[in-house]
């Protein structure tokens, strides 16, 4: 019933989506797989109309349609069901339900309110939630919002003619176990109503709700899976396009630790606002890989160590020594680095260049006095440029316009040329190809022969593991497990994910 | 990839095609226009200008915005004038005492507006009105609503002595641009001020105090208001109140025309400089060519729209408040 053939995008420079063909029928539950940069975003917004295609079309009941806005989409039935959720806090339940579709309600110009909410109560049936339909959104749990969206989507039943297609985008990646069961549950019966597509980074989420598959690679449809019979290694491997092998991770120069140079220390730390208690010790030349779901408590360890939060309780010692100050101006001086998962906002300063977002940590050694050395600047990151092999112009040339990978391997070498040594390095190949993955997995371990103590919160399970040599598992802000890591002997995503969730 | 390259091209170069594009105009419809008595008239009164430009460039770079300068100005103005009289009337004597003691009112001024903004954590915008309000009220406080003259030759040769055909203080503001370049680029605080307005989370990520960092700006833009003060004083040779009147309009009329973006971290002070210019330029062309006078701020207000319009990338917002 909806259908794409064959569709293109193109942004300046780059070729999103190859000629996709992709089709949902009839209350049928559709997965969507794909690493980041895959395309599944841009796939995603051109099917409920945030984005338009270049070439191709989009097809509903065999009709071809142009959707100019999300509008124009939820029109002709299709709803997203967004991640980051889209409901508007300061507002009722009921007025997030039926915003920018008032008109029932309104009697010159006012709305009656009480019609309002009782067709709001009807929606919230649909998704099975008992609460009162003039509750403010703020006042509500995670899981309430996604069921109040998903109730918001569904109100376009009446509205249209046809079934609906709904877009759930990583609907489960602030939710709990028992939660997941029930959105699943719900999904499940809705399909007398209608369709879904289902992105989701969890495949084995994926292979358990959906009844066919699709494996997007580099903007192209590799393969179409069915539910049935998908296992979760299959789809992985054609995700990556090959076989994951040690390799990939450079695990051959995983090189042991110091145990004796301890760099970092955090004893009995209660992180603001969690109540909990973490303790954990790095040495000079270790990867410690923090690993849990989203909302575990991972960034908020990171950015206590990095000084931009206070803990309430518990010491920090870095190289032994007591931290008693918290900023991070305090952290970058005792050689502590932060490389953010948000590298477009705190990672680098587009609109400056590349000496100057090298230089940026550790002004006080290019300037005298206050006056900036720029030459001895401008070796640095021409040193740098060619140590990481970063691929630029020149060091004049502006970050903004960098490709992601680059961008990351400017901010390392910030870091790194500053002699930091205790790196917190937060999804750092978030949004990156490959070949620029495996660069910044070798500067991992670069770092880690040079002695620096690295802790990330990795991308994916498999790259925690194959990074680092030791993982603390993190479940409710608290450490739950410790594995080590050596190469060898590494312990398997399955044992990891009982910890985890 | 082309094409953006030449959108960021145009977006570079316009304001200085569109003050080519001006005094091309200009001259076709009046000649004399184009003479040098003409141009050094431009100058005396961009002069001033400049200077309080120049100043909240660096408070606009930083993404934060200063409306503090009249108030400023006023009370600067006001105080040179009452401390060159005071020690003898001339800055050839100890008179000249009024210039460092103007300078300081303003650095005063602009530390006590970046506290109040940063301590309090009021909104740059709302704590600089109220507090160039203050400065007003302070100045008639002071002058009772006096003019007070200034009539030392020597401070007057400002406007008076001239090489080859341009008044002393536009040499002397050329200089004090130079200062500010020197500040800009080539120095810690300067290339904080674009770190800051390019991302201030990175900036705070990179360990740099930002807060102080913006008490250091609005301190600076004091001290440019000041200078920009003193200049005033020395183009009419009166002292009151109503020397700041007009300046915060063109100013930040200047700066954004120059091309420097209102979100911070692009942009700088040579901008600011053909910004002052375009500004100028217009106004002088405007009587230059019989042109109603009221027609002056209508054009600027429009041009204001096309410079902002033509500056923001519009692809990165989503929605504007």
């Amino acid at each position: 019933m909806f259908e794409l053939r064959n569709v293109e995008k193109r942004y300046p420079g780059v070729h999103v989506l190859k000629g996709v063909d992709f089709s949902v029928g009839d209350g049928e539950i559709v997965g969507l797989v794909g690493e980041n940069g895959a395309g599944k975003s841009t796939l995603m917004k051109i099917i409920y109309g945030a984005v338009q295609h270049d070439a191709g079309d989009v097809l509903v009941d065999g009709e071809n349609v142009h959707f100019r806005n999300p509008r124009d989409a939820m029109k002709r039935g299709i709803g997203m069901v967004y991640q980051e959720q889209s409901l508007i806090p300061n507002l009722t339940v009921m007025e997030n339900i039926f915003l920018g579709f008032e008109e029932p309600f309104v009697y010159f110009g006012s709305i009656n309110w009480r019609k309002m909410a009782a067709a709001a109560r009807k929606q919230l049936e649909k998704v099975k939630l008992n609460i009162s339909p003039s509750t403010l959104t703020s006042k509500l749990t995670f899981a309430q919002r996604q069921l109040v969206e998903l109730a918001k989507v569904l109100t376009l039943e009446e509205r249209t003619e046809g079934k609906l297609v709904i877009l759930l985008d990583e609907p489960t990646s602030v939710l709990s176990k028992e939660e997941i069961d029930l959105l699943f549950t719900l999904v499940k019966e809705l399909r007398r109503r209608a369709s879904f597509i289902f992105v989701s980074h969890r495949l084995d989420e994926i292979i358990e709700l959906s009844d066919r598959i699709y494996v997007l690679k580099d903007g192209v449809v590799v393969d179409t899976i069915d539910g049935e019979t998908a296992n979760a290694a299959d789809i992985q491997k054609k995700m990556v396009g090959r076989d994951i092998h040690s390799q990939y991770y450079r695990e051959d120069r995983q090189s042991s630790f110091d145990k004796n140079n301890v760099l970092l220390e955090l004893e009995h730390v209660t992180i603001a606002g969690r109540g909990n208690d973490v303790s954990l010790a790095l040495h000079a030349g270790e990867v410690i890989a923090l690993l849990g779901v989203e909302g575990s408590g991972r960034e908020p360890i990171l950015r206590t160590i990095f000084g931009m939060q206070k803990p309430e309780k518990g010491t920090i010692k870095i190289r032994g020594e007591p931290v008693n100050a918290f900023s991070a101006a305090r952290s970058v001086a005792h050689g502590i680095a932060y490389v953010p998962r948000e590298r477009k906002i705190e990672g680098i300063a587009s609109g400056m260049n590349v000496f100057e977002n090298m230089t940026l940590s550790q002004m006080k050694n290019y300037s005298w006095g206050g006056i900036l050395k720029v030459p001895s600047e401008r070796a640095l990151a021409r040193d740098w440029i060619h140590r990481l092999s970063v691929k630029v112009p020149s060091e004049n040339t502006d970050c903004g316009n960098l490709s992601g990978g680059n961008q990351q391997k400017v901010v390392l070498a910030k870091w790194r040329s500053g002699g930091s040594d205790i790196i917190l390095l937060d999804h750092p190949t978030r949004g990156l190809d490959i070949g620029a993955k495996e660069d910044v997995y070798d500067m991992i371990r670069d770092m880690s022969q040079d002695g620096v103590g690295i802790i990330l919160v990795a991308d994916t399970l498999e790259e925690a593991i194959g990074l680092s040599h030791t993982i603390a598992v993190i479940r409710d802000g608290e450490i739950r497990q410790w594995f080590t890591c050596l190469p060898g002997s590494k312990p398997s995503p399955f044992d990891l994910i009982q910890h985890m969730v | 990839m082309s094409t953006l390259l030449t959108a960021d091209m145009i977006r570079k170069w316009a304001p200085v095609l569109v003050l080519i594009g001006l005094v091309l105009l200009f001259t076709t419809i009046n000649p004399h226009f184009f003479s040098l008595r003409n141009f050094a008239r431009i100058t005396i009164s961009s002069t001033p200008a400049l200077m309080v430009a120049v100043g909240v460039t660096f408070v606009i770079l930083m993404g934060s915005i200063d409306l503090s300068m009249e108030g400023t100005i006023a009370v600067c103005a006001v105080l040179f004038a009452l401390i060159l009289n005071i020690f003898g009337g001339s800055i050839s004597g100890i008179g000249w005492l009024a210039i460092p003691g103007a300078l300081l009112a303003g650095a005063f001024l602009g530390a006590v507006n970046g506290i109040v903004h940063v301590q309090l954590k009021i909104p740059s915008f709302m704590a600089s009105l109220s507090l160039g309000f203050i400065g007003i009220g302070l100045s008639l406080l002071i002058t009772g609503g006096n003019r007070i003259l200034i009539d030392d030759p020597v401070f007057r040769s400002l406007l008076t002595f001239r090489i080859m055909g341009f008044p002393l203080m536009v040499y002397a503001a050329l200089l004090c641009l130079m200062v500010a370049w020197f500040i800009q680029d080539d120095t810690v605080i300067g290339r904080n001020f674009y770190a800051v307005g390019g991302g201030e989370d990175l900036a705070r990520a990179s360990g740099l105090n930002v807060g102080r960092l913006r008490i250091i700006g609005f301190t600076l833009a004091g001290i440019f208001y000041a200078l920009g003060a003193i200049f005033a004083v020395a183009r009419l040779g009166i002292a009151e109140t109503e020397t700041g009147r007009n300046f915060m309009f063109t100013s930040i009329t200047s700066v954004v025309v120059g091309g420097t973006a209102l979100r911070g971290g692009s942009g700088g002070v040579w901008s600011t400089l053909v910004g002052v210019l375009i500004v100028n330029v217009i106004g002088n062309g405007m009587v230059v060519t019989g042109l109603p006078d009221y027609f002056q701020d209508g054009v600027l207000g429009i041009l204001v729209i096309f410079a902002v319009y033509l500056s923001t990338d519009r692809r990165s917002l989503s929605f504007i408040k």
